[in-house]
């Protein structure tokens, strides 16, 4: 409904106000007076009433108002009586990439659709991404009136344009989904969200294999939720192969393959991400397979982690002194995992002075309790 | 609605062109004003023949040159008529001080919001 308003009025602070109060008109009328036969489209024509009347109190937007009258009115009626039987049309897609516009900074792409698209609340949000309520009001205020005075459209982008305008909607999604996912408390809501936006996404663009890929890369990830945190305060990170598959959700496994394979003549990112995933939960897990996907998404991405996280797969698959060569080869020598892979992989070398001084290394970079603890049992283990 | 395309140069590079080059780009930069939508626009000389002034004391204070030196200077614009920020931003694509390493700012202009 909101997309919808947001469409015709081309205001997202009007729209929003603008159905705030149709809601609440509802609240008031339909307890007493009884639900309306078509409630969507009540809804949406009380929010372009309310709207209207509002601008016509505000006489320095006197052109806008005019401008809204002599066309767009018109249409909203015409659209609502169309689409009868309560329905109305989906606009989602045009709010979802209004939303995740690249003139807007990143952080408000990922807010305002949180709050436009996905419906959460300010508070809400600002809790999740651990700033104070005003921070975010501020923040969504501030890129709302961006997308009214710089003119940001509310539209599909031109097919030309498409493919790179998707890649930062699927970014913002995906950031959305690993901030929920790497915060199981609070946060973790958040993850079910962006489930739920990979869902319209890939519902509303069909033709688009990278959506489909990143919803099965989430599915995937998602599915592990349980089994990949245990320890006292339930933060310690349990490897793959460590992890309890009893706990792994299987349907939502089957439902990710499924995606994936309606996916499989993509060779995108999000494709590749959700074919390792889909790899690594088979038992036994085809490493090679594991490590070719890895080198086609090392070259893809030009991602030295990648390639770090590929080394993981050689290492099981041609064994630990190939990978080694890889990871020694990479100059990410500030990175935590860098350090700890070396480690993993000189202690399968039987070089445990060598592992030890690694995991001291890693040691060092550790940011979180959690980490240190799983870094120090390693290194006894050495 | 109206958007003044801004078009920040790195200084030096246009001067270090050879003349047939200079001619040539000058050349597109005239083909662009004759763009539908293009309502006006400017280029300005370089940057070393600038005058700034300022109020000192109260009163006016003439000095040479820009106030502080930057790494892009503003060399010249466009004004755009354009349905919204996707079209002026694709016209502000075809200004060829992007080849050259400067950067275009699309600002709307006051007052002209639909």
């Amino acid at each position: 409904m909101l997309a919808l308003l947001v469409g015709y009025l081309g205001d997202f602070e009007l729209a929003e106000e603008s159905a705030a109060e149709a809601f609440a008109v509802a609240a008031r009328r339909w307890p007493a007076e009884g639900v309306p036969d078509q409630p969507a489209a009540w809804l949406v024509t009380t929010a372009r009433n309310r709207a209207i009347d509002r601008l016509r109190r505000d006489r320095v937007l006197a052109a806008k108002l005019r401008l809204i009258e002599a066309s767009m009115i018109a249409s909203v009626e015409a659209e609502v009586n169309e689409a009868g039987e309560g329905e109305i049309p989906d606009e989602r897609l045009e709010l979802i990439f209004t939303c995740c516009h690249p003139a807007l900074a990143v952080e408000a792409q990922v807010a305002l659709t949180l709050r436009a698209v996905a419906g959460l609340g300010t508070e809400d949000i600002a809790h999740a991404f651990l700033v104070s309520a005003e921070t975010m009001k501020r923040r969504l205020t501030r890129a709302k009136v961006k997308i009214r005075d710089a003119g940001i459209p509310f539209r599909v982008p031109s097919a030309g344009q498409l493919p790179e305008r998707l890649a930062a909607v699927l970014a913002v999604v995906y950031l959305i989904f690993n901030q929920g996912y790497s915060a199981p408390g609070q946060a973790g809501r958040l993850a079910a969200e962006a489930i739920r936006l990979g869902r319209v996404l890939a519902s509303l663009l069909p033709g688009q294999q990278e959506t489909r890929g990143l919803l099965a890369l989430m599915l995937l990830h998602d599915a592990r939720r349980l089994a990949r945190l245990s320890g006292p305060d339930g933060q310690d990170l349990v490897l793959l192969a460590d992890q309890d598959r009893s706990l792994w959700d299987w349907r939502q496994i089957a439902e990710a393959r499924e995606i994936l394979e309606l996916a499989a003549a993509g060779r995108g990112q999000y494709v590749i991400q959700a074919a390792i995933a889909s790899l690594q939960a088979a038992s036994p897990v085809d490493w090679p397979q594991v490590a070719a996907l890895y080198a086609e998404l090392a070259d893809l991405t030009d991602s030295p982690v990648v390639r770090l996280n590929g080394a993981v797969a050689v290492a099981e698959a041609e064994g630990p002194a190939a990978a080694l060569a890889i990871v020694d080869g990479l100059d990410l020598t500030g990175y935590l995992y860098w350090h700890s892979t070396r480690a993993e992989l000189l202690r399968r070398l039987g070089q445990p002075d060598a592992a030890r001084a690694a995991y001291g290394a890693a040691l060092g970079l550790a940011g979180t309790e959690p980490e240190r603890r799983f870094l120090r049992k390693r290194m006894t283990e050495c | 609605m109206q958007y003044a395309l801004l078009i920040y140069a790195k200084p030096g590079i246009v001067e270090a062109l050879s003349p047939a080059e200079r001619e040539e780009l000058s050349r597109e930069y005239f083909a662009l004003r004759d763009e539908p939508g293009i309502l006006g626009g400017a280029g300005l000389q370089p940057v070393t023949t600038a005058t700034t002034v300022r109020l000192a004391d109260g009163k006016p204070l003439v000095t040479d040159g820009p106030f502080a030196d930057t790494k892009e200077v503003f060399g010249g614009y466009y004004l755009y008529e354009a349905d919204n920020l996707d079209q002026a931003t694709e016209m502000a694509a075809r200004i060829p001080v992007l080849r050259l390493g400067g950067t275009v700012e699309v600002r709307p202009v006051l007052g002209k919001a639909s």
